[in-house]
């Protein structure tokens, strides 16, 4: 959630104002060294391009009428 | 269209092809200024591409829209509403202009930065592909040319991800606004949805009736093959969950000629943009906007050939029970187990509705010679392969779905979310995962990142893709509306669907080409025209003077 998004050493291309200080992540949660290595990488990759704040950016996501 | 001594080409009956084109209304946010007038950013989309496409052509910056054809209140059951009593959503053949006034009436108090120099906003635009860039109520839109087949119909659809990609690349380049970024989603997930409708052109003869009972049992299955998945359930997205599609919550009518409220799964607009007598348009808004060119393909092949065995009286016999809340549950079981009822006391899971067209699609199509690998008609054969290749994952091998099925794919990434990060459905890293997947520009947007690492299977190249950003297919009426503003920009005053609007050098008049049969203006009929004469006054005198003869 807000700001707890792990940046991964594994990403690319917009990461790259990422702090290079920023040592290689911990697994956010246990269950990631469980999980398929494919998906896993997936979302490293995912990881590193989303949005730094998912609350403030979901509930700012307001769209007027449409058809 | 000139050439009248060419009668139009008819395309191969019986199968996926078919004059069809598609309607993209992006999510538009700024992040940096949460409260700006949606509105107004819209139109600074569109007039960042006016510029880019002015720079390009060295000209103006390209065509407005040509409203005299435009008929949004005649409905297909064989009356029209009266404008009085219209809503004004449905009053779109007007030009909207944009003024701080009435964008504060739409949609509250407004954030107008209209500079002094600035030149009035910009609503709409008919692009050198062939396609309409627009402001649609709060929306940017991107209406594609007219294309014959449903690989067309995927990479003109795609371009209007490219050329709105363009526009925020442009903006963000120089602005301190910050980025305003464009989502190809539908809801926002807070009770507000926006569409992406298709159009399909279909012979006058067939009963409307027909289109009706033959298309809605379609419709309310069609999601388990092309719908893009949602995070929450209900309009709102209150209740936690994931679902097959954008927009399914948001259908409450069976038929009807509303598109923003009280959504019918049949639309019945009838605005044929074409030779009324000959053609209505079937408006389609039940979709949801596809980043998979995969889904988007079904989306389109499978229609078109349901509309073909509709129009050969092949159509299954089915007819379900409550068909908005069928539409409801299904969307709502991700583990396609659900029945819908028919009238005549079966129950039928999505997928077997889905078996049925496609088996009565596939005998036809053999019937009819299309249906052929090689010696068909180039298309159905792959549509026909596709739709079971898709039905048979569904059923057996979800993992195999999960590859080009876009809610399957979408729902293997939040499950790996919650697998991992032990997340519940209503966290809103979820909520932005789903957002996150669409957004147009492809380091960002998840769906076009899986794209490009192959993870989410690929139909078209980029390659192609930015070329039908900038030119327009070659078999349709697009082909003539589109050259004709990419080789004489400063001289196309407007242009819609079924007309382009000459203005002459050193002439008032304007000089209004009719083009209502799509099957003409093709390259293989105009271009000898746009090769034999290359200043405007030769060209008019030739097309003009051979339309007048």
């Amino acid at each position: 959630m807000a700001g707890q998004e792990q940046k991964s050493s594994q990403s690319r291309d917009e990461n790259e104002d990422v702090d290079p200080g920023t040592p290689a992540p911990a697994p956010a949660a246990p269950q990631a060294s469980e999980a398929t290595e494919g998906v896993d990488d997936l979302l490293d990759e995912i990881d590193g391009v989303l949005e730094s704040n998912a609350e403030e950016f979901v509930r700012g996501f307001v769209q007027k009428g449409g058809q | 269209m000139p050439s009248t001594e060419h009668g139009p080409e008819a395309l191969p009956a019986g199968g996926a092809l078919r004059v069809m084109g598609s309607e993209t209304e992006y999510g538009i946010h700024a992040p940096a200024t949460p409260s700006a007038n949606a509105t107004y950013l819209s139109s600074q989309v569109i007039a960042a591409y006016a510029k880019l496409t002015r720079e390009r052509l060295h000209a103006s910056p390209g065509a407005g829209w040509d409203y005299t054809d435009e008929s949004p209140l005649r409905d297909a059951r064989g009356w029209s509403v009266r404008r009085n009593q219209a809503h004004p959503d449905l009053l779109t053949d007007l030009e909207p202009v944009l003024t701080a006034e009435g964008v504060a009436l739409a949609h509250g108090p407004a954030e107008l930065e209209l500079d002094g120099d600035q030149e009035p906003a910009l609503m709409n635009l008919v692009l050198g592909n062939g396609a309409r860039l627009y402001v649609d109520h709060a929306h940017p839109e991107y209406s594609s040319p007219e294309v014959t087949n449903p690989l067309d119909a995927v990479l003109w659809d795609s371009a209007g991800d490219a050329v709105v990609l363009t526009a925020v690349r442009a903006l963000s380049a120089d602005s301190e606004r910050g980025p305003i970024n464009l989502y190809k989603n539908n809801t926002d997930g807070k009770g507000a949805s926006y569409g992406s409708h298709e159009n399909y052109l279909v012979p006058r003869a067939v009963p409307f009736i027909d289109l009706v009972r033959g298309l809605t049992p379609f419709f309310v299955t069609r999601q388990l093959v092309c719908g893009a998945g949602r995070v929450g359930l209900g309009q709102d997205g209150r209740t936690p969950g994931y679902q097959v599609s954008q927009r399914a919550d948001f259908f409450e009518a069976e038929v009807g000629l509303e598109t923003t409220m009280r959504r019918p799964i049949i639309n019945t607009r009838d605005e044929p943009h074409a030779v009324a007598d000959k053609y209505r348009r079937l408006h389609v808004i039940v979709g949801d906007a596809n980043c998979s060119h995969v889904a988007n393909y079904l989306k389109f092949g499978t229609t078109a050939l349901v509309l073909s065995v509709i129009e050969a009286g092949v159509a299954p016999e089915i007819e379900v029970h409550e068909p908005v809340g069928a539409m409801h549950r299904l969307s709502h079981d991700t583990d396609l187990r659900e029945t819908v009822r028919l009238l005549d006391g079966r129950h039928l899971t999505g997928l077997e509705v889905q078996w049925l067209y496609l088996e009565a699609a596939a005998k036809l199509a053999a019937d009819a010679g299309v249906a052929a690998e090689h010696g068909g008609d180039g298309h159905t054969a792959t549509v026909l392969r596709l739709w079971e290749r898709a039905l048979t994952d569904l059923e057996t091998d979800h993992d195999a779905a999960a590859g080009y099925i876009e809610w399957a794919a979408k729902q293997k990434v939040l499950e790996g979310y919650r697998a991992r990060d032990g997340l519940g459905w209503n966290d809103a890293r979820l909520g932005l995962i789903d957002i996150q997947w669409s957004d147009v520009r492809p380091e960002r947007g998840l769906a076009y990142r899986l794209i490009s690492k192959g993870s989410l299977e690929r139909l078209v190249d980029d390659r192609d893709i930015a070329r039908a950003a900038i030119d327009p297919p070659s078999d349709t009426r697009a082909w003539f509306r589109g050259k004709s503003i990419q080789r004489f920009p400063a001289n196309v005053a407007s242009a819609s669907w079924d007309s382009v609007v000459f203005s002459p050098p050193g002439s008032y008049r304007l000089q209004r080409v009719p083009t209502r049969e799509p099957l003409r203006g093709t390259r293989a009929l105009t271009e000898p025209l746009f090769e034999g004469h290359k200043d405007i006054q030769g060209f008019l005198d030739a097309l003009l003077g051979e339309h007048h003869t």
